[in-house]
């Protein structure tokens, strides 16, 4: 052993690394720069994904993690056969049916509006319009709240005092949908301000050349804006579909998390919440997890298939 | 109607320099006007919330009370307060005055204008009138929200929280861009699809072994979960830098690498003073991220008072609360208004940010 080394050591040069070739150099740095995300994919990612899988195949719980045992796929079975699963799932659906379409149509009504050339005050308005993404959740889910509350809300009073229907927003288990989607308006900002970086890169001369041929606002609108815009609109469309299946927090204020009335705001997330943290099923919460996930990944394949067919890309396939 | 025969009327007119003029400001301001008023809905429970937060606790339940903050007006006679209420007279016109004997069929009143204080037979019955009421905001709201809440200790755990999670965030994102933007690697690129894959990812699915394993570290009911997982960079803040870094010139690296510059020199005297707009919306973006985060600290912080940060302290407020409208909103106000007050003095950098991340993926 220790003649080996001796017999090494001459030969090695004082500073090897200096002496690697300048590419090899190079690739190296560039692995010292990127070595954090890589350890966090590892740590926080990458293994946590495989424990979930592994956790999803027992019932393991974090009081007596000692007796877990492997079930196979008994977990993945309880869902089809639990009712609160399908009732959160079809929960979920109602809601990114409204919430989705609602979110997408203020975004580009806002861009389209703040993007006006003859509108003045831009920068201050559009700064108007994003402030809510600010708020930190809890206390905006609060203040619509108020806003929606039956007695004394103003929603409600300026509904009446137009002679309109008054619902009982939270209570209700059909307008809770309506209501947690208005509450929701006010997370477009990001959307809005995308849509207008996209409505900006749609060429002015098209609007010319198509005014020539005599083409009016909403044939522009139909014929050029949607198709120059689509690539952006598919993006906000992936970003909102993947926020409303992560719903949480605004449906655990209303409720204080117990996803009221009947369960109608008893949404995926909800459900994972109580299963793994409150009753401990960690090994279930799991599958509920992996389910979440292949639902939201098929979603968005789809979305992706449906887009290869209809979304326009300047620069050519990509 | 000189040369050009034109088929509709209309065209004429516009070619008139005032009418153009007059048309063109007519279309400047209605536009601005339905912004206005469209942008005034939209932030309408705004003002819902300060109104609220300043009323009398129970006047948004008391029938006849006006919106705006208001209690009801009383006036001194004889050393007593009485109330003040809007008094139809027998001549048509309506007086505010104080009831001082109230009765079935007729009361007793007197006008507070009135220095002789006369007294002032009214029939009818005084049940039926409307009170007088009086612009008092009320400050107590938040007062007693800032008390019950320990406001202080509540805004100095979400700011260290907010400042730990952002100096280890922002520190390793601009390693890991550098590393992205400026080194050639085999896998590079596989890397970086990697990268943004993980945005789509929800974060359920490794949320449960997460949590398991913070539980074993003893980190449960500490901060560390949430600041230590933010110190390995994340796509959205690698991807900023990234695209700021790929836009500084190769020259410069070089310029300062012949004068014996390492990487980590370049980094630091190139790459980072020349992205400080960039850098600055990564770290204002994570700041108010981390400041308005929920699920994180209501799974590892729901039993710690004491380190918990505002989000779950409103949440807790409010469920306790629910019934005391003044109490939440003003809660809510206080909640918002660091973040708030921020992004309106640095609204441009915030939303720059915005459009890269969003725009040029």
């Amino acid at each position: 052993m220790t003649a080996t080394i001796e017999e090494l050591e001459p030969t090695r040069p004082p500073a090897r690394a200096l002496a690697l070739r300048p590419s090899v150099r190079e690739a190296l740095w560039g692995l010292v720069f990127i070595g954090p995300w890589v350890v966090g994919l590892l740590l926080f990612t990458a293994g946590p994904m495989i424990a979930s899988l592994v956790m999803s195949l027992t019932d393991f719980n974090l009081v007596r993690p000692e007796a877990t045992r492997f079930v196979g796929l008994d977990n993945y079975a309880r869902l089809v056969s639990d009712p609160t699963i399908a009732q959160s799932l079809i929960a979920t659906f109602k809601f990114a049916l409204l919430a989705i379409p609602l979110t997408m149509a203020a975004s580009l009504g806002f861009a389209l509006l703040l993007n006006h050339p003859k509108l003045a005050f831009k920068g201050p308005l559009r700064a108007l319009v994003y402030m809510p993404v600010m708020i930190p959740l809890v206390a905006s889910t609060l203040v619509w709240l108020g806003f929606l509350n039956t007695e004394t809300g103003w929603l409600n009073a300026m509904l009446g005092s137009l002679g309109l229907p008054q619902p009982d927003w939270i209570n209700s288990e059909t307008w809770v949908y309506p209501a947690l989607s208005l509450i929701g308006l006010w997370g477009i900002g990001n959307f809005m301000l995308i849509n207008i970086a996209g409505l900006q890169s749609v060429p002015t001369e098209l609007y010319e050349a198509a005014r020539m041929d005599g083409a009016g606002a909403w044939t522009q609108f139909r014929r050029i804006t949607i198709p120059l815009m689509s690539p952006v609109l598919l993006y906000n469309l992936v970003i909102i579909l993947i926020g409303t299946f992560q719903y949480f927090t605004q449906a655990f204020v209303i409720t204080n998390g117990r996803g009221d009335p009947n369960n109608a705001t008893l949404f995926m997330n909800l459900v994972l919440y109580r299963e793994g943290f409150i009753f401990n099923h960690m090994g279930y919460a799991s599958a509920i997890a992996w389910l979440l996930f292949v639902v939201v990944l098929v979603l968005t394949l789809l979305l992706f298939g449906f887009a290869r067919r209809r979304v326009y890309y300047a620069g050519g396939e990509r | 109607m000189t040369a050009v025969a034109r088929p509709e009327g209309r065209f004429l007119s516009d070619r008139s320099p005032v009418a153009r003029s007059y048309r063109k400001f007519l279309g400047r301001s209605s536009i601005l006007m339905l912004a206005l008023i469209v942008i005034s809905a939209y932030l309408l429970p705004l003002l819902y919330m300060v109104t609220t937060s300043l009323q009398q606790p129970g006047q948004s339940t008391t029938p006849g009370a006006p919106v705006w903050p208001a209690a009801a007006q009383t006036a001194e006679y004889e050393g007593g307060k009485f109330p003040v209420f809007a008094v139809p007279m027998p001549d048509g016109t309506t007086r505010q005055l104080v009831l001082v004997e109230p009765g079935r069929e007729s009361s007793v009143f007197i006008d507070p204008q009135d220095a002789t204080q006369a007294r002032i037979e009214w029939q009818g019955r005084w049940r039926t009138l409307e009170q007088a009421w009086t612009f008092a905001p009320l400050i107590d709201n938040f007062t007693t929200a800032w008390d019950q809440l320990n406001f202080p200790r509540l805004l100095r755990n979400t700011f260290l929280i907010a400042l730990l999670s952002t100096i280890g965030a922002v520190t390793s994102s601009i390693l890991v861009a550098y590393g992205f933007a400026r080194f050639r690697f085999r896998g590079k690129n596989a890397l970086f699809v990697v990268l943004i894959a993980t945005i789509i990812l929800p974060f359920q699915v490794t949320l449960l072994p997460q949590y398991v394993m913070f539980t074993w570290l003893g980190w449960n009911g500490t901060w560390l979960p949430l600041i230590i997982p933010h110190c390995f960079a994340n796509a959205y803040n690698v991807f900023l830098l990234r695209q700021y870094f790929l836009s500084i010139p190769r020259e410069l690296d070089e310029a300062a690498m012949i004068d014996g510059a390492g990487p980590f020199q370049i980094l630091r005297r190139i790459i980072v003073p020349q992205s400080i707009a960039a850098i600055t919306a990564v770290a204002l973006f994570h700041f108010f991220f981390a400041w308005n985060d929920f699920f994180v600290p209501l799974l590892y912080l729901a039993s710690k008072p004491e380190l918990q940060p505002l989000a779950i302290a409103i949440q807790q407020y409010n469920a306790l609360y629910a019934t005391q409208p003044t109490l939440i909103q003003a809660s809510a106000l206080m909640a918002m208004a660091v973040p708030v007050i921020v992004f309106l003095l640095a609204q441009r950098a915030f939303m720059r940010g915005v459009v890269v991340t969003g725009v040029e993926k």
